[in-house]
Order: structure tokens, then C-alpha cells, then sequence
């Protein structure tokens, strides 16, 4: 059961922070935090498609974690979902087309094994 | 350019603060207040009236709005790395209000993390894609 639920959290953590990251990027920076301003971005993001699905993806992720956590510790949970650093890395450079360099594959690479290291 | 460069790093420090303290007590506070076992659907929502749990809801929502604005302006692939310092505050957190004990393997861990987060933050900048400024209504 536990490792169904990893596989959906994978998923849709992956489908989600990709989704959100490309809607985000086309709705441009957000430069003005007064509340006002804010409550227009918001207003302007609950229409956009990809934000949309971005956080539907993401209750998808919330929920089955909320599972996970009846069935299995956090130090079990955390390094089995941290295999998202990896598919989302892949993704921001050939779906986001991010100029990931050396030293973001370096610390990207690092994480992963210090985050395996915290948690196992 | 030079200017530019060093108002978003700050800005990106800022937000990036925001997300990761939201999110280590968003979900201390989740785990704190979960009931044991969640058999129908009818107890995930029932969970959702627990106090601790709707504090951790709204930790966790503060969150996610952080993290999109953080994304508005910066790569993923820089959020990514550099939020994870998070799993070491989560580890400090379950050692000193949980007592849990942090052994050799953890600290190694944390070592790992914080290399890992320091390369990306201080070695890279956060935007390699241009922006455009916010659409207005």
C-alpha cells in the first residue's frame, strides 16, 4: 500500500510543480506585495489553466501523503518522495529549458544523498 | 544590471525563507495533529477539524502561494535544491521538540543538504530564463 501511494505522490508532486512552475512563468514576476495587488494575481491565477492544474495535481500529492502518514513514519516517507528532485531537475531543463549548469546538478546531486542520509 | 541582479537575489532570499519556515511547521503541526488511523473518506475531512491540523493546513497553504510567487521569478530548478534546506530544519525540529536523536548518518545527511544548498544559492543565480513583468488586469 505504502509503495502505491509514493508512486501517486511522485506523479503528481512531478506533474504539479512543473505545471505551476511554466503557468507561473507566464503570468510574469509578481513585484507588487501589497494585499491588493496580491488578491489581483490571485484572482488572475485561479484562471490560468496551468496554475489550475498545477494545484489539483497537488491536492492529488496532499491527499495520498496524508495516506502515507497514517501507514508510514516521516523518516520513511521523506527520502521515498525526495525521487522527485531527480524527474523535476530532468524536466526544468527539458521541458522548462532552464540553463541547468554544473553546480545545480552538483547540489542537486547532494541533496538527494543528504536527504536519503537524514530520513533512511 | 548590477543593481538588478543583487534586488532579485534579495527578494529571492526573502520568499525563499517564507516557504521553507511554511512548510517545516505546516507539516510538524499535520503530523502532530493526524489521527492514527483514516479508514473512509468521511475522516480525512473530519481530520481537516482537528486545531493542529488546520494550523498545519494553513502553514501549508502560505506555503504554497510563497512558492508560486518564488516561482514567478526563479527557475525550478534553483527552488528545488535550495527550499530542501527544509529537511534539515525538520530534522533539528524532530531532535529538539520531539527528542528524537540525530545519529552519525543523520548529521552526515545534513552536511550533504546544506553543501548541496550553499553550491546552488550562493553559486548560481536564481533566473535563467527571462521574465516578463506581471500582466496587469
Amino acid at each position: 500500500m505504502r509503495w502505491v501511494l509514493i508512486g501517486v505522490i511522485v506523479a503528481s508532486t512531478t506533474a504539479s510543480e512543473v505545471m505551476q512552475a511554466l503557468g507561473m512563468r507566464r503570468h510574469g514576476e509578481i513585484r507588487d506585495f501589497r494585499p491588493g495587488a496580491l488578491g489581483r494575481a490571485m484572482a488572475l491565477l485561479a484562471r490560468n489553466g496551468l496554475v489550475i492544474g498545477g494545484v489539483v495535481a497537488s491536492a492529488i500529492s496532499f491527499f495520498a501523503y496524508m495516506g502515507l502518514l497514517t501507514v508510514a513514519e516521516l523518516s520513511f516517507a521523506v527520502p521515498a518522495t525526495a525521487i522527485t528532485y531527480v524527474l523535476e531537475t530532468l524536466l526544468a531543463k527539458f521541458v522548462l529549458k532552464e540553463r541547468v549548469n554544473w553546480l545545480r546538478w552538483a547540489g542537486a546531486s547532494l541533496v538527494i544523498c543528504g536527504v536519503a542520509l537524514v530520513s533512511l | 544590471m548590477h543593481t538588478e541582479t543583487a534586488r532579485l537575489r534579495m527578494k529571492t532570499w526573502l520568499c525563499a525563507i517564507v516557504v521553507v519556515l511554511s512548510n517545516v511547521f505546516g507539516n510538524y503541526f499535520m503530523k502532530l495533529g493526524m489521527p492514527s488511523s483514516l479508514d473512509t473518506p468521511f475522516d480525512y475531512i473530519l481530520a481537516l477539524f482537528r486545531p493542529a491540523v488546520a494550523l498545519g493546513v494553513m502553514l501549508l497553504v502560505l506555503w504554497m502561494l510563497s512558492r508560486m510567487a518564488l516561482l514567478s521569478w526563479a527557475d525550478l530548478s534553483y527552488v528545488l535544491p535550495v527550499t530542501a534546506i527544509g529537511y534539515v530544519l525538520v530534522a533539528l525540529a524532530g531532535r529538539l521538540l520531539l527528542h528524537e536523536l540525530i545519529t552519525a548518518k543523520r548529521w552526515a545527511g545534513i552536511v550533504l543538504i546544506v553543501a548541496g544548498v550553499s553550491l546552488v544559492s550562493v553559486g548560481t543565480a536564481p533566473q535563467s530564463v527571462a521574465r516578463k513583468a506581471e500582466a496587469a488586469d
